[in-house]
């Protein structure tokens, strides 16, 4: 408790961070926490109110533009999110988390069949009825859009702007502000309601990656909820043993869900806090110093990031093997290997009387 | 009678220890290490490892000092070299003011709890 004030401004940085990710579809979209159906419906609405609502070309381009800049960032806060969630029976906050394109591909193998199956015979519907609208409205709008095709062109090409140019029609001009609200209204899409199926415009990014999401969803339901209890480690249990000692409770046991050697956690936790300690008779951790709940956890999640999931697929299915003085991670699920940080505890600051220190 | 000049850097020389004696693959040497170490009580210390050698410890330790409003030393290590030791727990400061002057952020690895 005494130390509380310390580490309060990374906290509070961290949640900060959350805020901004939270703005990003993709992962509003993946957002494993939270119940299935409705939620997805709900996190595609949003996710498409915020890149749909731009009316014009610019702004949506100014939007796929941010979209896309956001995305990288994700991926650098995913692992930190990732190991968030992990302690899922610790926080009781929100948690965002980008387990869903890991556990896609992890599931990929087993239910990529239906899924592209649907895909593709959705595409073939949609490219029919496409092409029938495509017809009907050329001969429609053909003689009385014939003066203006040349100014519809130029306003085509600004508002679709990285559409394929054969597909562009003079009839999308006066539907595609529209057709682009229905897409941010629809807040359930059944295949063959796509926004883009009532006019010949192109479809755009948003779009088909809602309709991705969706199908994703429809296809394997069981993607929201393996993810969110697939990896907890239960809370560090610390106690205070006298004045200046903390006891580490369950690290044997949170070590054992983690698959690695006691040893090479505690060295880490070690050299993290700059500190020493023990083990007890009992399997406990005595650590010298006064320690928090909080801190302990944080430096473990630190450890996972660093130690325990696989920079790749950032699956914690991973094994930890030394070869040659250097350690090397291998992951169980998606078959990568890379050698990880040793441990070092860098310098120590001479704490306390010297005297002692030299003595022993 | 030798040229010091001359043996600074023998390109043709054998290559066998690329990663320098204490460095393993994916050492840590070109980090610079923020930690933080307790003391007694609710007192902490800061520590700055692997200041890079372009930088003037000395310089930086004072400028620390003044902008942190705390005291700090200069300690000599045989293996970290020149760490900087700062009273309290300036890490996020130490970040924040390394990363404002153009070091960038990736270098940086804050330690601790």
């Amino acid at each position: 408790m005494s130390e509380e004030p310390l580490f309060d401004p990374s906290l509070k940085k961290r949640k900060k961070k959350q805020v901004a990710f939270s703005e990003d579809p993709l992962g509003a979209d993946a957002d494993p926490t939270t119940p299935a159906p409705a939620v997805i419906d709900d996190t595609t609405l949003n996710g498409d109110a915020v890149d749909m609502g731009p009316k014009t070309a610019h702004e949506q381009m100014k939007a796929n533009v941010e979209g896309g800049e956001e995305v990288p960032e994700a991926g650098e806060k995913a692992e930190e999110d990732d190991l968030k969630a992990m302690f899922g029976d610790l926080k009781k906050k929100k948690k965002k988390k980008k387990d869903i394109p890991l556990d896609l591909e992890a599931d990929g193998s087993g239910t990529s069949t239906p899924v592209a199956g649907a895909a593709e015979d959705l595409d073939f519907s949609d490219m029919k009825k496409k092409k029938k609208k495509k017809a009907a409205t050329l001969e429609a709008f053909e003689k009385e859009l014939n003066d203006s095709k040349a100014t519809a062109k130029e306003a085509d090409d600004e508002d679709v702007p990285d559409g394929l140019p054969e597909e562009i029609d003079e009839a999308e001009l006066g539907e595609d502000p529209f057709a682009a609200g229905a897409g941010g209204a629809a807040v359930s899409m059944d295949a063959g309601t796509e926004p883009w199926l009532k006019s010949d415009r192109d479809y755009t990014y948003p779009e088909l990656l809602q309709r991705f999401y969706y199908q994703l969803h429809a296809a394997n339901p069981a993607l929201l909820n393996s993810a969110g209890k697939r990896y907890t480690i239960a809370p560090p249990q610390l106690a205070r043993e006298g004045n200046k000692k903390t006891i580490f409770a369950n690290v044997s046991d949170i070590c054992r869900r983690m698959h690695r050697q006691p040893e090479h956690v505690i060295q880490y936790m070690f050299a993290e806090m700059g500190t020493t300690g023990s083990v007890d008779g009992s399997g406990r951790l005595v650590i010298k110093g006064r320690f928090q709940q909080k801190q302990v956890e944080h430096v473990l999640r630190r450890y996972i990031v660093e130690y325990v999931t696989c920079k790749t697929c950032k699956s914690p299915d991973t094994l930890l093997t030394k070869e040659n003085r250097i350690f090397f991670i291998s992951c169980e699920s998606c078959g990568s290997r890379r050698s990880v940080n040793a441990i070092k505890t860098g310098f120590q600051a001479q704490v306390g009387k010297r005297s002692r220190n030299k003595t022993g | 009678m030798n040229v010091q000049n001359l043996n600074a850097f023998d390109p043709f020389a054998d290559e066998g220890d690329v990663l320098g004696q204490d460095n393993d693959v994916g050492s840590q040497q070109n980090y610079i290490h923020i930690r933080i170490q307790q003391r007694n009580g609710r007192k902490v210390l800061t520590t700055l490892q692997g200041l890079p050698k372009e930088y003037d410890a000395k310089k930086i330790l004072k400028a620390f000092k003044k902008e942190f409003a705390c005291n700090g030393t200069l300690v000599d290590d045989e293996e970290a070299g020149q760490v900087i030791q700062l009273q309290g727990d300036q890490r996020q400061k130490i970040s924040n003011f390394l990363v404002e002057e153009g070091i960038p952020k990736a270098t940086i690895k804050i330690h601790g709890f």
